[in-house]
């Protein structure tokens, strides 16, 4: 067996055991944390919202497993209920906003010329625009709800999707099964769309992880859900000003966010992965 | 001196070359002939330990033990003594460094100065500015003179050329091997070529080694095995490749090579061999007399007899006139006019460059606009297929190049000839008539083979019974024995339903044996066009004559024996 060889073997096995535990931990955190979304009221030991003034700020172990907060409510509690707002809002703002993007991606892609130009300069103008400055003059005319944020985070990655589903567009427009559709009077788009499909996928994925950011960014600065319910990011923004003195207030929601958009991120960087090698 | 012995190679855990052992004296040239698959490049790499697994076998260069080598005496023997030039002699060169600058780079790691480039570009023939270019300012000729410059810049004793001039144009391929001939004697050392074509290999090398499905199936001197092959792979091999002035038509080997890793139990040939016997199915054969077969000079596939050319009266279809096409400043097209009669096939050659492939797509409504009118049965033709109507964009249809890119690879076979007619009824009489065989319809396009795929794209232009195929080059990319099939396929479906072709290639050889009429077109212009015969018989334009010439035909000699 020559060295070449071994190096050779060496390559080709790693990455793709690797990449199967990624993709199995990034799945296994999302779901754990959806089941929670889903069943907080009966995994939760305490009444997330209920305050008890005799017990603040005390520190992990005995009932309260992670403690509890200034007004004396159960920190897990919170943090697992507070998994609902924000699965509440990320999924139905990524489908939303890749499905727009998608769309006028590929229609401008597909079309080019002068659509594609007046396209693609209306979603820069869109994209320059400030998001904070967006979502705060929006909550102010519609009021806090999911709704406003789900719609508030769909614009904002909109333009960004239609970009690279554009440039995958381009790509694959100038191929001959496109032309030969064109030669026989066929739909283009119809051609096109199932290849572009794994971009969308990885699109999809990536902004899945950017919207719980995102969800969580607006509820920590009071643009989320009504003041008081279960929130990661309000709980954090409360929270901050103990940081030193009970850190596991801000700890344990801020844990929260960084396993569920890790767990998103390593199923994304295996899917992308894992078409690149194919 | 370089001997390899029973050398097996494998790319992961699949044997891709096995047990093949030849020798290469000092300034003797071994030519390694296959088709796709064959295990050609593999081979190469192993010679030089670049790739692959070596699984047994011996390699030794002028007494060193090449796979005994540790990775550092390894990286020593590559610098003194090995020199490789590969397929792509673009993506060899570093596009971010001058010519010079590289050359430089080849000569430091020789010991030897950086003043010497001036020497290695006047050795590959190149003028003394190239060393100022960078890589894209080249010619694709140029740049294998580059490489090969590189290849030069120590003193070899081994020289591996994978496929130099695939790619590249006949003229340039030409003057490409003349300097490697020419060089011959003055690299003295033992030069090993790599190439799908049993013709070039024919004319530059000493001996010849046949690869098929990994193994040496007949070796010789290239004058023998050329002119007197014993294996029938070998006489089928020479019989698919189309041949100027030849009295018959290439034949196609029916089947396909055994996929990679993939033995039958006796002579990996047998499946496609009219010869074979129940002792071919069962016992391998031995390489007895220079040929691994148990009936040596048997006949894989019957020859079969050329077509004449047809000359016939003609009733015009289509009428391309004074067409000027450019992109920015450059011409491409220059008042190029040409006609196709029904039930006529056009031929258009010409080099890369020449502006055929913008004729062609003119033709088809998938260019750029520009002056000059085309007509269809005398109406004028819309410049862009969106704005023909559907009864009009039947009647033209195309077949591209690059068969890889003309299927959509997210369907199926069945899906993309049903899109193409419009509903699922008739796939497998479409599928029939480009002989693709029924079990490939429901598979995606990246499981055929290159032959496959080009006859699903040929089904797909007959699709609307069009009166017109524009075919661009759709036996470029596929091997001469497949070649072979795809042309017998399109040759009967003219007959059958009266189609013309608008048939374009770089190729000589394979326009004549199938056009009516040829076309010769160079710088934008048809500098040249008449009937088949006549181009070969008497060309008048010196640029014909070139390229008959490159195609190893001399019109003079032909018209001597002719009648």
């Amino acid at each position: 067996m020559s060295a070449a060889g071994v190096t050779a073997t060496r390559v080709v096995t790693r990455p793709r055991r690797r990449f199967r535990v990624a993709l199995g931990a990034g799945v296994a955190l999302i779901a754990a944390w959806t089941v929670v979304a889903v069943c907080w009221p009966v995994l939760a030991p305490f009444d997330p919202e209920a305050q008890d003034p005799l017990s603040r700020f005390l520190a992990p172990g005995g009932a309260h497993l992670l403690g509890t907060d200034q007004f004396g409510r159960d920190v897990l509690s919170r943090m697992l209920a507070g998994a609902r707002p924000v699965l509440q809002v990320a999924p139905f703002a990524t489908a939303l906003g890749v499905l727009l993007g998608t769309a006028i991606g590929l229609v401008a892609g597909t079309l080019g010329g002068i659509i594609d130009e007046i396209v693609m300069r209306v979603l820069d103008a869109v994209a320059i625009f400030p998001a904070i400055i967006a979502t705060v003059l929006f909550v102010a005319l519609a009021g806090r709800s999911v709704t406003v944020m789900v719609l508030v985070i769909a614009g904002a990655f909109t333009p960004i999707v239609a970009r690279s589903v554009r440039a995958a567009t381009l790509v694959e427009r100038e191929k001959a099964y496109v032309e030969a559709a064109r030669l026989r009077g066929g739909s283009t788009i119809r051609e096109i769309l199932p290849n572009i499909g794994p971009t969308v996928l990885v699109e999809a994925t990536s902004r899945f992880g950017d919207a719980i950011f995102a969800a969580a960014t607006l509820s920590f600065l009071g643009l989320g859900q009504p003041p008081g319910s279960p929130d990661w990011g309000a709980s954090v923004s409360d929270n901050r000003l103990w940081l030193t003195n009970a850190p596991w207030t801000v700890l344990a929601p801020a844990l929260a966010i960084a396993s569920l958009v890790i767990g998103i991120a390593l199923t994304a960087d295996s899917l992308r992965g894992r078409r690149e090698r194919s | 001196m370089i001997a390899v012995d029973g050398l097996s190679v494998a790319y992961q855990g699949v044997e891709i070359v096995r047990e093949v052992s030849f020798t290469v004296a000092p300034g003797r040239t071994y030519g390694l002939v296959g088709e796709s698959g064959s295990g050609k490049t593999t081979l190469g790499r192993a010679l030089g330990r670049t790739g692959g697994d070596i699984t047994a076998g011996r390699i030794s260069v002028d007494g060193t033990d090449v796979l005994a080598l540790s990775p550092r005496e390894l990286r020593a023997w590559r610098a003194s003594s090995l020199a490789v030039v590969h397929q792509e002699a673009g993506a060899a060169l570093d596009p971010t460094m001058r010519v010079g600058a590289q050359l430089a780079g080849a000569l430091r790691v020789q010991g030897r100065p950086r003043g010497d480039v001036a020497d290695l570009l006047e050795k590959v023939r190149l003028p003394g500015e190239a060393a100022r270019r960078y890589p894209h300012q080249l010619s694709g000729g140029q740049r294998q003179r580059v490489v090969i410059a590189a290849a030069l810049a120590g003193r070899p004793r081994l020289l591996v050329l994978d496929e130099p001039t695939t790619g590249l144009d006949a003229t340039v391929e030409h003057e490409i091997l003349d300097l490697i001939w020419a060089l011959r004697a003055d690299i003295g050392a033992a030069v090993v070529l790599i190439s799908h074509d049993l013709a070039l290999v024919g004319r530059l090398c000493d001996d010849v080694g046949v690869l098929y499905a990994g193994r040496l199936v007949e070796e010789g001197p290239a004058a023998r095995v050329l002119s007197a092959p014993r294996h029938p792979y070998t006489k089928a091999l020479i019989d698919s490749a189309p041949r100027i002035g030849a009295d018959s038509v290439p034949a196609a080997i029916p089947g396909q090579p055994p996929a990679p890793g993939e033995a039958p139990p006796g002579c990996a040939f047998a499946p496609r061999c009219a010869a074979a016997d129940d002792r071919c199915r069962t016992v391998p054969p031995g390489l007895a007399d220079g040929a691994r077969c148990h009936h040596p000079g048997a006949r894989a596939v019957v020859p079969v007899p050329a077509l004449p050319h047809r000359r016939q009266e003609v009733t015009p279809l289509i009428e391309v006139r004074n067409l000027t096409r450019a992109y920015g400043r450059t011409r491409v097209l220059d008042d190029v006019s040409l006609s196709i009669g029904r039930n006529e096939i056009v031929g258009l050659v010409g080099e890369s460059g020449s502006g055929k492939t913008t004729l062609a797509r003119a033709v088809a409504g998938l260019g750029r606009r520009g002056g000059g009118v085309i007509t269809l049965d005398g109406a004028e033709l819309p410049v862009e297929v969106g704005r023909r109507d559907p009864a009009t964009r039947r009647r033209v249809s195309m077949v591209f190049q690059d068969s890889d890119a003309s299927l959509n690879p997210s369907h199926t076979v069945r899906t993309i000839l049903a899109r193409a007619l419009g509903g699922p009824e008739r796939v497998e009489e479409l599928a029939a008539l480009a002989a693709l065989e029924p079990h490939l319809l429901d598979v995606r396009p990246h499981r055929l083979s290159g032959g496959q795929k080009q006859r699903v794209a040929i089904a797909r232009a007959f699709a609307g019974r069009p009166d017109l195929i524009v075919c661009d080059e759709p036996v470029s990319a596929l091997d001469v024995s497949v070649q072979a099939g795809v042309l017998r396929t399109l040759a009967d479906q003219q007959a059958l339903t009266g189609v013309s072709y608008l048939f374009i290639s770089h190729d000589l050889a394979v326009v004549c044996q199938l056009a009516d009429r040829v076309a010769v077109m160079s710088g934008g212009r048809i500098v040249e066009e008449g009937p088949a015969e006549r181009i070969l018989r008497e060309p008048r334009h010196p640029y014909t004559i070139g390229l008959l010439r490159a195609a190893g035909h001399e019109p003079s000699q032909r018209r001597r024996h002719v009648h």
